[in-house]
């Protein structure tokens, strides 16, 4: 292979790459659900992230496995809202209580109900 | 300092990493022995990020570190910059003990597997840009003629410093305030970061395996290129395979499962490959060449779970549990690891003078102590990752499954100390070398007595390397 077709091929992939790129920043991953995404829910997710919640937590499946995957614990039956609530303000056996203000509790609530609601995103196959 | 110094530099710093990284790896294992061992104290939230972060600074430093020592004997001249080197080598050791400070404070910024302050994400960009300056510097010269693993060691210098920038993206109300976008760019960002990393370290195992074999035949053929444009590919549009619950577009979906078939090849590769050299007869081999076998078993393990765990209809019940951490362990551990030892033992041959023979009664041990606790680690992994699939399938609640898969997690935290003695003992001789670089008269003691022929290999490649 001469260094010509080497360095047309290497062009090509990453030509390709740059514009599925740019697809998957836009197109590829759009909210169709315009779900709301403001003050509170903003918290949540700073508090989700200072705390360093994805050690233990997924979140769609990125995350560590120590702790339940939180993606839909909202609007599972056998857990939901108040479930959530009182291991986020108290701890469990092996989660730490990370003496969180009622306003933060509430703020990873409303983060996490945002997320549960975007599970229901519909985009469609074709780019 | 000279350019061999910064790469004994960078080893050192590696080989720091991995020790810390496996103490902290064995003591957050225990927390799912004893859920609440450390929990107020210490919580998992510290240990896991300070565990990844370290091993993933003992891989990309120990690549770095082979690839400054390397380059200046593939372009035959000296590094381009010592100095730009060292810079890099201070950063990155400043970046790696400000880490640990603040993960010991518990100050993150909660990313996965970016747990550190944003600006450190900066200064890493920054010491990738210097480091390829330095390497385009030093092989440009030739760049038209060079072998796959220079071809390598560009792509993964280049990806690294694409992929971090595009972890850092979420800083941006576009991609922050869209969970879709958000988790969809991590996994990008993070999918590709592995296929940089693979790309160094694969370019030092492929120029150990031309050194080794006396020819760079192999690295300029059609096949090599072919596999390397394969690897570059999967490189960038793999990474969706990650993403199949991620409710964004069914493409990316797609994408990522058409090109992962592609791993199908290199598989029956590496298998033809294997089974070949199965027949050779070959007694006298550097310690390299065992590690390397190794590494060729487990790419064979490892891909095979691979391709399975890609299958939609798999990844559905796998996602989510240990089995992606089997995954992440034959990878990092059983093919990573593995290969820059063999490149640390490389570098140790032609700096020690002296052959480092791979037959002796101790190696073989020592080997086989570490390939069979990294096979039980795994198969534990796999377990429990199985078990959980058949718990979540039957709605079964989280503690409940937690507790059924104890005994899983009782084998992979003994098999996990196990698998740490044997990297230790393994890497021993690597923490005296380059702690410590002098010549020294006796290395391996050896109970095969040492062939003409292979002083005279070693003279050549010393002659070789002195040239530069």
């Amino acid at each position: 292979m001469n260094w010509k077709k080497k360095t047309t091929v290497f062009a090509i992939l990453f030509l390709s790459y740059s514009a599925y790129s740019g697809w998957v920043y836009t197109q590829g991953t759009e909210d169709n659900h315009n779900l709301k995404f403001s003050g509170q829910e903003q918290l949540g997710k700073q508090v989700w992230q200072t705390n360093n919640c994805v050690a233990c937590h997924q979140l769609y499946g990125l995350g560590g496995y120590l702790g339940p995957d939180l993606t839909n614990i909202i609007s599972d039956k056998r857990r939901g809202k108040e479930y959530a609530a009182a291991f986020i303000r108290s701890g469990g056996t092996t989660m730490p209580n990370f003496h969180l203000t009622d306003e933060q509790v509430n703020a990873v609530l409303a983060y996490l109900t945002y997320v549960d609601a975007s599970v229901h995103n519909n985009l469609n196959p074709a780019p | 300092m000279t350019g061999k110094r910064v790469a004994f530099g960078f080893w050192v710093l590696s080989l720091s990493c991995l020790i810390l990284g496996l103490l902290f790896g064995m003591s957050g294992s225990l927390q799912y022995i004893w859920p609440g061992f450390l929990k107020e104290q210490f919580s998992f939230a510290h240990m896991r990020p300070l565990h990844v972060f370290l091993i993933t600074q003992w891989i990309s430093s120990a690549a770095t570190g082979s690839m400054y020592y390397f380059i200046p004997s593939v372009a035959k001249r000296k590094l381009f910059s010592p100095i730009l080197a060292q810079v890099h080598l201070l950063m990155q050791v400043s970046i790696i003990m400000v880490a640990i400070s603040y993960f010991f404070l518990g100050n993150f910024t909660g990313r996965e597997y970016m747990e550190f302050p944003l600006w450190m994400a900066g200064v890493m960009i920054l010491g990738w840009i210097l480091a390829l300056i330095n390497f385009i510097g030093t092989v440009r010269p030739n760049f038209n003629k060079a072998p796959v693993y220079v071809w390598s060691w560009t792509t993964g210098l280049v990806f690294f410093i694409i992929t971090i920038t595009e972890a850092t993206l979420w800083q941006f109300d576009h991609f922050n305030a869209n969970i879709i976008r958000d988790i969809t760019i991590q996994w990008k960002a993070l999918g590709s970061m592995v296929g940089a990393w693979n790309m160094l370290i694969y370019g030092s195992a492929m120029y150990v395996m031309c050194k080794i074999s006396k020819s760079d035949e192999m690295a300029r053929s059609k096949p090599a290129f072919f596999f390397y444009f394969l690897g570059l590919t999967n490189l960038m549009f793999n990474w969706g395979h990650h993403t199949y619950v991620v409710p964004a577009s069914p493409a990316i979906r797609i994408t990522a499962y058409a090109i992962s078939m592609t791993e199908l090849l290199i598989l029956f590769n590496m298998i033809w490959k294997w089974s070949k050299s199965l027949t050779k007869e070959d007694k006298e081999q550097h310690f390299s060449y065992r590690m390397l076998r190794s590494t060729d078993n487990w790419i064979l393990l490892n891909l095979t779970l691979a391709i399975l765990i890609s299958i939609p209809a798999l990844n559905q019940y796998t996602h989510g549990t240990h089995i992606t951490v089997a995954h992440a362990m034959g990878a990092t551990i059983g093919i990573n690891t593995t290969i820059l030892l063999a490149a640390g033992f490389y570098i140790l041959f032609l700096e020690k003078k002296l052959p480092a023979l791979n037959t002796t009664g101790w190696n073989q041990f020592v080997m086989g102590f570490f390939n069979v606790s990294l096979l039980v680690f795994w198969i534990s992994l796999i377990g429990s990752g199985i078990a959980k699939a058949a718990s979540q399938s039957a709605n079964k609640p989280f503690a409940e499954i937690m507790i059924k898969l104890k005994p899983w997690f009782h084998v992979f935290s003994f098999s996990g100390f196990l698998l740490t003695v044997a990297i230790v003992i393994l890497a021993a001789p690597l923490i005296r070398f380059f702690v410590k670089p002098q010549i020294r008269r006796q290395f391996v003691i050896s109970d095969q007595p040492v062939s003409s022929t292979y002083v005279i290999n070693v003279k050549k490649q010393e002659q070789e390397h002195a040239e530069v």
